[in-house]
């Protein structure tokens, strides 16, 4: 029996399961554990030496996947090294000793449907079409939801005046959607939960702090790679924006581009691979809007985001906007990470009473 | 008059004969920056973040040293050569970086097959920038271009010539700015030379040959040079006794290909990543051992 697992990145195992368990009905899927430091022990001792962060944190998640009984497992990706990923990965698996299928879905940033199609009848080939485009459709709906959910409880997790409520209830609305059968059922469930946490209780003050989260895709979806960014900062009393999620790399980062690059034109004239250019022009939004401070995050030796860091420097210090830079890496202490981020927040409340 | 600064560093170890023939040819006056020295890498260092790989902090220092000296500097964007050749994404991003670094005038032209901008399109529109008319343009590309033509035939002739020699044949794989780079992989080169080792290059291969030979190492690979350096390693296997990887810290495309790379192959290899702080008494250590272990292996 084939057993499929996956890589996981913040919450989106929830829709990544419900799509591959109603296309591959027979097959057992498998959760992949939560990541733990154990995992990134795992994933680093096996890893080159200077990789970036992204490919030791999902080796990692592959070894405890394929401990757990996996046999087949399924990765995607592309735009800078990211796309090659998959090819190193099952070598190394190899020479581990397990025996496993790794299957590549995006290589190079380029996502054709035949070549996805044609990868699938390979794990079952009872595999039927007509069925993965309607689980699909409702499997993108639904991480279009969470995006926009999440999107909600940026602004507002940080002034909840009931400790926790924000994210018991979404909890809820994760359970509720791995149960959910229909579009239908989607619907509903979004539109109640929707209510749900706009019933929610919150004090925002007129002079709240506002920050903004630019950075390399995975860092920044992922939250333990970026050691819990966002709850930190809500902890703070912080309304936090971010841009990147699943749903705008898959269906708006292609003609979204344009808008960047015309927006930004004097700062960069070509595309610098993965989110870099689109984190170039984000910086500029939030330096022309009013926010108080932007966060830049990345894993270690993530190349385009290096290319791109002088030129958001720049443009934060043209605007003078604090501009703070994390670098992630598996051996990042937290505490460090913690004393930077106190040390920014003071400096931005000061600025802010001023 | 109007000089054009060339960089040697990054761009100019695949491009820069060509450039210079392209410049005789229409009259255009060019300067070449020194060959690396401490200094330039300082001064790289100091310009770049810190974590930008060893060959980026030497291409802006190099760049740095030009900034007074002339009017236009040359730095291309080169993106990829379609049919799954793509380049380093900072090789994308080093006209941005430089742009916003310095106020210099940049001359510069787009490599992006994919989008249709081949080099020819490039060098006409610097051919323009620089007030030559259509025709003579069209004589110095072409000029350039047989020149460049022989230059890959004769490299390639010999490097199958060294292939034949009778010594110990060590092929070097590595980008040719980290190899011929007397600050990052020169110093090697000539420590092996001295050696009495016979050194093959890994990117005077024909690229033409060696760049689909690398689907026998690695199906998915879609980086262009790596797939040239990969290729080399896979045409000259049999002829071999020993290859040195020579990859600057931390090089994105080098960690996963050369990783694979060594993973695949079965004949003794050495990784060597130079960082700005690499001491050569180090890597002369290792390199003794790795060619100590090599003449073992030959008496066996």
């Amino acid at each position: 029996m084939t057993k499929i697992a996956f890589p996981q990145m913040g919450d989106y195992y929830i829709p990544a399961t419900f799509l591959l368990s109603h296309i591959f009905p027979n097959d057992e899927i498998i959760k992949a554990p939560k990541i733990t430091s154990k995992t990134i022990e795992l994933g680093t001792e096996n890893s080159p030496e200077f990789v970036c962060t992204p490919f030791k944190y999902t080796l990692g998640t592959m070894i405890e996947c394929l401990d757990k009984g996996a046999n087949i497992l399924i990765q995607m990706g592309g735009g800078c090294r990211y796309g090659y990923y998959a090819e190193l990965q099952a070598e190394i698996l190899k020479d581990l000793g397990y025996n496993c299928q790794l299957i590549n879905l995006v290589t190079e940033g380029s996502a054709s449907l035949k070549r996805i199609n044609k990868l699938l009848k390979q794990i079952n080939p009872k595999y039927s079409k007509i069925k993965a485009m309607y689980y699909g459709f409702i499997t993108i709906k639904m991480v279009k939801y969470m995006d926009e959910i999440d999107d909600y409880i940026r602004k507002n997790i940080g002034f909840e005046i009931e400790k926790g409520s924000f994210e018991n209830l979404k909890e809820q609305m994760l359970i509720t959607f791995s149960h959910i059968n229909s579009y239908r059922n989607l619907y509903k469930a979004y539109k109640r939960y929707l209510k749900k946490f706009q019933k929610i209780k919150v004090h925002k003050p007129d002079n709240r702090l506002k920050i903004g989260i630019i950075g390399e895709l995975y860092t920044v979806m992922e939250p333990f790679s970026n050691y819990f960014l966002e709850k930190e900062l809500a902890k703070h009393h912080i309304e936090i924006k971010r841009f990147t999620n699943v749903h705008y790399l898959l269906f708006e980062k292609a003609h979204k581009y344009k808008k960047y690059q015309k927006y930004s034109k004097e700062y960069f004239t070509y595309s610098m691979g993965a989110d870099a250019s689109d984190n170039i022009a984000r910086c500029k939004y939030l330096c022309e809007n009013d926010y108080d401070g932007i966060i830049h995050i990345k894993s270690s030796f993530c190349t385009p985001e290096i290319g791109a860091m002088p030129i958001i420097n720049k443009i934060a210090n043209t605007y003078q906007k604090p501009l703070i830079f994390f670098s992630f890496d598996s051996a990042t202490s937290e505490t460090g990470i913690q004393t930077r981020l106190e040390a920014f927040y003071d400096m931005l409340e000061m600025r802010k009473n001023k | 008059m109007n000089r054009v600064g060339i960089p040697r560093s990054l761009f100019y170890y695949y491009y820069g004969n060509f450039w210079q023939d392209f410049f005789d040819s229409l009259n255009i006056p060019y300067i070449l920056s020194p060959i690396s020295n401490q200094e330039i890498v300082n001064k790289g260092i100091k310009i770049a973040s810190d974590e930008m790989c060893l060959s980026l902090k030497n291409y802006l220092g190099h760049i740095d040293y030009l900034k007074d000296k002339c009017d236009y500097i040359l730095v291309p964007r080169i993106s990829n050569f379609k049919n799954s050749n793509q380049t380093c994404t900072n090789f994308w991003a080093a006209y941005d970086i430089v742009k916003n670094k310095f106020q210099n005038k940049l001359l510069h032209y787009n490599i992006d097959l994919n989008k249709g901008k081949t080099l020819k399109k490039g060098l006409y529109k610097i051919g323009k920038e620089m007030g030559k008319t259509k025709h003579q343009i069209k004589r110095a590309y072409k000029y350039a271009l047989i020149k460049d033509k022989k230059r890959i035939k004769k490299n390639h002739i010999i490097n199958l010539n060294k292939l034949k020699s009778d010594k110990t044949k060590i092929l070097i794989v590595g980008h040719p700015y980290n190899l011929y780079d007397d600050m990052i992989g020169k110093d090697i080169i000539k420590y092996l030379i001295k050696n009495n080792i016979e050194v093959i290059y890994s990117d005077k291969f024909d690229p033409k040959i060696t760049n689909p030979l690398s689907k026998k190492l690695s199906k998915d690979l879609y980086f262009k040079y790596s797939k040239d350096n990969l290729g080399s390693v896979v045409y000259s296997m049999k002829n071999i006794n020993g290859v040195i990887f020579i990859s600057s810290f931390p090089c994105a495309l080098d960690s996963l290909a050369n990783e694979l790379a060594m993973r695949k192959i079965k004949i003794p290899y050495l990784n060597l990543v130079i960082d700005d702080s690499t001491s050569f008494t180090g890597l002369e250590t290792r390199l003794e051992s790795f060619l100590d272990m090599l003449g073992g292996k030959l008496n066996d």
